[in-house]
């Protein structure tokens, strides 16, 4: 495969970016996108050029590191993450746009790599469960229905890569806080801290500067563990029943 | 204050905007069943009109209870544009650096479109209330007093119908997504099956909505109704 290649350059956080085109060939379609990225910068070190920065670890799609606006998708056309997206996904001489993420909450830092501390800075605003730390609890002594658990899991699948605020219209986070209120809110553990759980994750979500949801359903269909809708109205109840309680 | 920190969290921006939008679904159904009076003719409209004035009087001076609903009206109107200001304007800057390309994979296009449709419905809104209310034009230049007469004058101009059909599709579209967007703000759509149902609901509220409202102005143009 041929491709052509439209890539944001940045050199820093501070220096204004561009597009830039390079020329891939032989591309085979069983690479993965990242690997894809990979022969590139191989042939721009040969040529003494800067490679192109961007960020990945697992490549097994269940870290959460990678992630690339490619051709106006998140993570791409697939559901996945972008680094199990596979070249085959792409046709042969098909221009491929590759921008990092969009919000100005996840500043860039070089090139296709953005700080998400923002988000993690929302987790420890409330997004965990305070347990005195020793020897494991005996599991079976807080039972949990089979429904809830199952569900609780399912939400926290979450790796928390931003696929949801960069596709997002408004630039919001809403999908990914949804995902940890629901999943600590469905567990016997998480019920203390709960009012006061999405409130301060909310505020600090505001303070942050992402935008308000306004149920388009951009997030869910970007997202790579596949979190439904859902999550945002059981944040919106929380919030509701936390405003009633008087937080 | 109580409840101060969470009531001021754009969650909280959204709860006001979906209960002051349930305020307006409620007005315009009712709205609605007023407008299809015109089909039992000229008495039974401007007797229905007229009746809204007289409502709960003696208790209530006359148009009292008509100046009641218009507060509350006039007061979902101010949440439910400060709120939807507030918010634009947050996502606004949410996003100060564009995507050079950007696909809303999954987001329908009544969603995308609420705040320009929203804008849209105001300046009809405010269209409307001239024509019908506070101004009070006849574009044939004919009596204004008679509501019948006036409504038919109106519609029989096929420029004046278009620009209501305009703002049916705007309001319609709007109903589309809003309707179900404020069930989920409400965090009453927990489930697929949930969000399936106000999805569903929706659509149904925007169709008999904006169709019921076309009816009457079409019907005018169409000679069904008149004078």
């Amino acid at each position: 495969m041929n491709l052509t290649l439209k890539i944001w350059r940045q050199p820093d956080r501070d220096t204004p970016g561009a597009m830039h085109t390079y020329e891939v060939a032989d591309v085979s379609p069983d690479m993965s996108f990242l690997e894809m990225l990979d022969v590139l910068n191989e042939q721009l070190n040969d040529k003494g050029e800067e490679p192109i920065a961007f960020d990945s670890d697992c490549r097994e799609g269940i870290c959460g590191t990678c992630g690339l606006m490619i051709n106006g998708d998140a993570h791409g056309p697939e559901v996945t993450t972008t680094c199990q997206l596979h070249m085959r996904s792409f046709k042969d001489g098909e221009t491929i746009t590759i921008e990092p993420w969009r919000s100005d909450a996840f500043p860039v830092i070089k090139d296709l790599v953005v700080d998400r501390g923002a988000l993690d800075r929302i987790v420890q605003a409330g997004g965990y469960i305070s347990v005195n730390t020793g020897s494991a609890p005996e599991a079976h002594s807080v039972p949990v229905p089979k429904e809830d658990a199952d569900r609780a899991f399912n939400v926290a699948t979450c790796i928390q890569c931003g696929a949801c605020v960069a596709a997002c219209p408004n630039g919001s986070a809403s999908l990914f806080m949804g995902a940890k209120v629901t999943h600590l809110g469905l567990l016997p553990q998480g019920q203390p801290e709960r009012d006061e759980r999405v409130v301060n994750m909310v505020a600090q979500h505001d303070h942050e500067g992402f935008g308000g949801c306004t149920n388009i359903g951009a997030c869910t269909a970007a997202c790579p563990k596949e979190i439904p809708l859902d999550v945002i109205s059981q944040l919106n109840k929380d919030l509701r029943t936390a405003i009633r309680h008087g937080h | 204050m109580k409840g101060a920190r969470a009531a001021r969290t754009t969650v909280a921006l959204k709860l006001a905007m979906a209960v002051s939008g349930f305020v307006f679904v409620s007005f315009v159904l009712a709205h609605m069943y007023g407008n299809l009076k015109a089909f039992a003719g000229h008495d039974a409209f401007n007797e229905y009109a007229h009746h809204l004035r007289e409502l709960g009087e003696p208790l209530l001076p006359h148009e009292g209870a008509l100046w009641i609903l218009r507060l509350g009206l006039i007061l979902s109107l101010v949440v439910h544009v400060v709120t939807g200001i507030a918010l634009w304007r947050r996502a606004a800057r949410a996003r100060t650096t564009k995507y050079v390309k950007k696909r809303d994979t999954g987001a329908s296009k009544a969603s995308l479109m609420m705040r320009w449709g929203g804008l849209t419905i105001l300046v009809f809104l405010v269209w409307h209330l001239l024509n019908f209310t506070i101004g009070k034009v006849n574009p044939q230049g004919g009596a204004t007093d008679d509501p019948y007469n006036l409504l038919v004058d109106t519609f029989d101009v096929w420029w004046m119908t278009l620009i209501y059909l305009v703002a049916m599709v705007a309001l319609g579209l709007h109903l589309h997504h809003g309707v179900w967007s404020a069930a989920q703000s409400l965090g009453w759509t927990g489930t697929a099956a949930k969000r399936r149902r106000a999805k569903n609901i929706g659509f149904i509220t925007a169709v008999v909505i904006a169709g019921g409202y076309s009816l009457v102005p079409l019907a005018v143009l169409a000679g069904i109704i008149t004078k």
